[in-house]
Formats: structure tokens, C-alpha cells, sequence
């Protein structure tokens, strides 16, 4: 089994992510899409783990996981105030703060 | 047993890989917030899979753990907060974007996959014999993570607390008018039988004393009509509440009946109480109109 392929998958999905993140209009699914380049990233580090015979892959794999579970918890508190106010999740309605 | 670990590895990589890209597709292209997150689920769980065939069984159960369990969790309590239904806006803010994104995207997945596709040279291994000298692969990261980087794993969970209290203090919403508790509420109650005669106290459940307990039928008041309030205002609205008096008094009516006629076998003379009508042609004239509607339908 021909490792690379792993990281041409994270590859295909960190793309995929990076799509979702430039076309969609809605907070909500940007997040989605950083997650999803993250976990693509981690798909990475797992896989450099295992074919380099190195822990430490694993371990900010790890690290990756526990900071993104703190940002998501914060960009979803900001999400839902911002949402209170303008009964909207698109992030085009936000630009109220230049006026 | 090489060989056979190696191809099984593959299959779980073929297996979950065109499950994975398919799935991120349906999340970038779905028009609704709530398939995207059933599509990035199912995602996180086929890349837990994947970490679980390339000796990483601790990141399988952290990601099933911290991914779709609690991170996917949250984005989906997110959503009922704020609205399931809220679709995305299809027009394009700016011109171009959409086309000039997709490009980007491709440009990207070409150059990163063409520089990673030779990246790892060389024979696979050497972390199995790792994860079997600490004991497994849990024991060989606690090792690390409690050893080399116990520091950072402390300040990790600093901003862990840190992101929790940030949590609470972001999306708290001040009161505006204060709560009404129990006190409040009867003094208010109290205030209102004083000033407008209106019942102290609940409304009564619909189904109370009627020949049905379904949330569609109205409380019966003594002389067998429907208590007002009893029944939702959207079953009212919608038609759905049975309000149609002689099909409600026709159970007491036709208990009454027996009564009376048990009565008139034994004292040999008829009691009062018959100047009831008769419900029963209302109640099949009832009948006939939903057979109608159901003809209509």
C-alpha cells in the first residue's frame, strides 16, 4: 500500500474545503469548511506518523483536534450573538458593522 | 501476515476514500446547513476509520469522541438556535466569485497532490513496533503527551477552560424584563379575577370528562359543552378540534338514555332528564360530512 495516496486524499479534501470556504455565503458552512481543511491536515500528520515510525504526528494531531473543538466553541458563540441580533447565519449581513 | 495487513490496510483506504470525497462534494454542494453537517459527520467518522488502519487507534477514538461527537453535536445545536431552514443565499455577492473559487480549489488540489504524491519514499513501519513497546498505541501517546509535552498539554487545556468561559460569556443574553415566577404569577392571576372576572385558576386539559383524551378534544364543562381555552388555538385554527356540541354530549346523552330507560323498567314510570334532543342524527349527519370530505379528497 502506496502511502502517498493518504496524503493525496488529504490533498482532495483540503481543496474540497477550501471550495466550500470561498463559494458559500453561510457562517455556518465556512466553519464546516475549516473543519474540514483541519481534518485534512490531521489526515496528513497521521499519515507522516505511520510512515515515518514517529509519534510526535499523532500528538499534534492531537493538538489539532483540541484547538479546533476551542475554536469552534468560540466561533459558534459569536455566530449565535451575531444571529440574535441580525436573524441571519449569512456572513454578507454582517457588513452593518461599516456603517 | 505482512501482506495480509498491507492489503487490508488498502482495502479500508479504497473502501473509505471515495466515501470521504463524495461526501465532502455533498457537503460543499448541498443547499441546506443540515445535510452539509450529516455530510462532514459521516466524513469525520470515514477519516476516524482511516486513522484506526494506519496505527493511530487512539486519534480513531478521539476523533469519533471530539468530531462527530461533541464538534458536529454542537454545529447542529448551533442550528436549531438560529434557524434549520436558513439556505443558503444563491446570488453571488461578488461577480465571479463562485467561478474564480472553483478554479482556485482545483488549482490547489492539483499542485498539493502533485507535490505529495512522491512525498513518502521508502517502506512503511516501525510505529507498530513503537506502539507494542509502550503497550499499545493509548500508552505510547500518553507517554508523549504526559512527558515531552505536558507542558503544552496544560496550556491546551487552559484554552480549553479559556474557550468554555468565553463560551458562556459570548452567547449570554441579558434579560430585558424580569423573569415571571410562581409569586408573580398568582398575585397577577389574582389581579386580573379582581379586575376582569377571568379564572383564577389554569385552563383545564383538553380531554377533561370528554369520551376522549386526545389533544383535540375540548374539556367538557357540566352541561356537556366544550370549556373554551381548552383545546390549542392551532388545533382550533386548523380545524382540528372537535367542537361539535351534539357529537360531545352524545356519550353522557346516550348514558343518560340508559339510565333513564333502566328507570322507567323499574319504578314503571319515566323519569325527567329526557328533554335532551336526540344527538344521534347530528352525530351521523357528523358521519356523512367527513365521508363527503373524504369523498372530496
Amino acid at each position: 500500500m502506496n502511502e502517498n495516496y493518504y496524503l493525496v486524499l488529504a490533498a482532495i479534501l483540503f481543496a474540497i474545503g477550501v471550495a466550500g470556504f470561498l463559494t458559500r455565503r453561510n457562517a455556518l458552512l465556512i466553519f464546516m469548511s475549516i473543519e474540514l481543511m483541519l481534518n485534512a491536515a490531521n489526515l496528513t500528520l497521521v499519515t507522516f506518523a505511520d510512515a515515518l515510525g514517529d509519534l510526535t504526528g499523532q500528538i499534534m494531531a492531537f493538538f489539532v483536534m483540541v484547538v479546533a473543538a476551542a475554536e469552534v466553541v468560540v466561533g459558534l458563540a459569536i455566530i449565535i450573538t451575531i444571529a440574535r441580533s441580525l436573524h441571519t447565519a449569512s456572513i454578507d449581513a454582517s457588513s452593518w458593522l461599516r456603517r | 501476515m505482512i501482506g495480509m495487513t498491507v492489503s487490508l490496510t488498502a482495502i479500508t483506504f479504497w473502501v473509505c476514500a471515495p466515501i470521504m470525497v463524495v461526501l465532502g462534494f455533498g457537503m460543499v454542494l448541498a443547499r441546506k446547513v443540515v445535510h452539509s453537517a450529516l455530510c462532514l459527520a459521516g466524513l469525520m467518522v470515514a477519516l476516524g476509520v482511516l486513522y484506526a488502519s494506519i496505527n493511530a487507534p487512539f486519534l480513531f477514538v478521539a476523533q469519533l469522541i471530539v468530531y462527530t461527537g461533541s464538534v458536529m453535536m454542537l454545529f447542529l445545536f448551533t442550528m436549531m438556535l438560529i434557524g434549520v431552514d436558513t439556505a443558503d443565499e444563491l446570488k453571488e455577492t461578488i461577480k465571479g466569485q463562485r467561478v474564480s473559487a472553483i478554479v482556485i480549489a482545483v488549482a490547489l488540489a492539483g499542485l498539493l497532490g502533485f507535490t505529495v504524491l512522491h512525498a513518502i519514499v521508502g517502506q512503511s513501519g516501525g510505529l507498530s513496533v513503537i506502539n507494542n513497546a509502550a503497550g499499545g498505541n493509548a500508552q505510547a501517546v500518553a507517554q508523549l503527551i504526559f512527558g515531552r509535552y505536558a507542558v503544552a498539554f496544560e496550556a491546551a487545556s487552559a484554552l480549553v477552560i479559556t474557550a468554555a468561559l468565553a463560551a458562556m460569556v459570548l452567547s449570554h443574553a441579558e434579560r430585558l424584563t424580569p423573569k415571571e415566577r410562581q409569586r408573580e404569577r398568582a398575585d397577577r392571576r389574582v389581579r386580573q379575577f379582581a379586575s376582569d372576572a377571568l379564572p383564577v385558576a389554569p385552563d383545564p386539559a383538553p380531554g377533561v370528562y370528554a369520551r376522549h383524551n386526545a389533544a383535540t378534544y375540548p374539556a367538557l364543562l357540566p352541561d356537556g359543552t366544550a370549556a373554551p381555552g381548552s383545546v390549542a388555538p392551532a388545533l382550533e385554527a386548523r380545524g382540528q378540534a372537535v367542537l361539535a356540541e351534539p357529537a360531545l354530549k352524545l356519550p353522557a346523552q346516550s348514558l343518560h338514555n340508559r339510565l333513564a330507560a333502566q328507570a322507567t323498567e323499574l319504578d314503571g314510570q319515566p323519569r325527567l332528564m329526557a328533554d335532551l334532543p336526540d344527538a344521534a342524527p347530528a352525530l351521523t349527519a357528523k358521519a356523512d360530512d367527513a365521508e363527503d370530505q373524504e369523498a372530496a379528497k
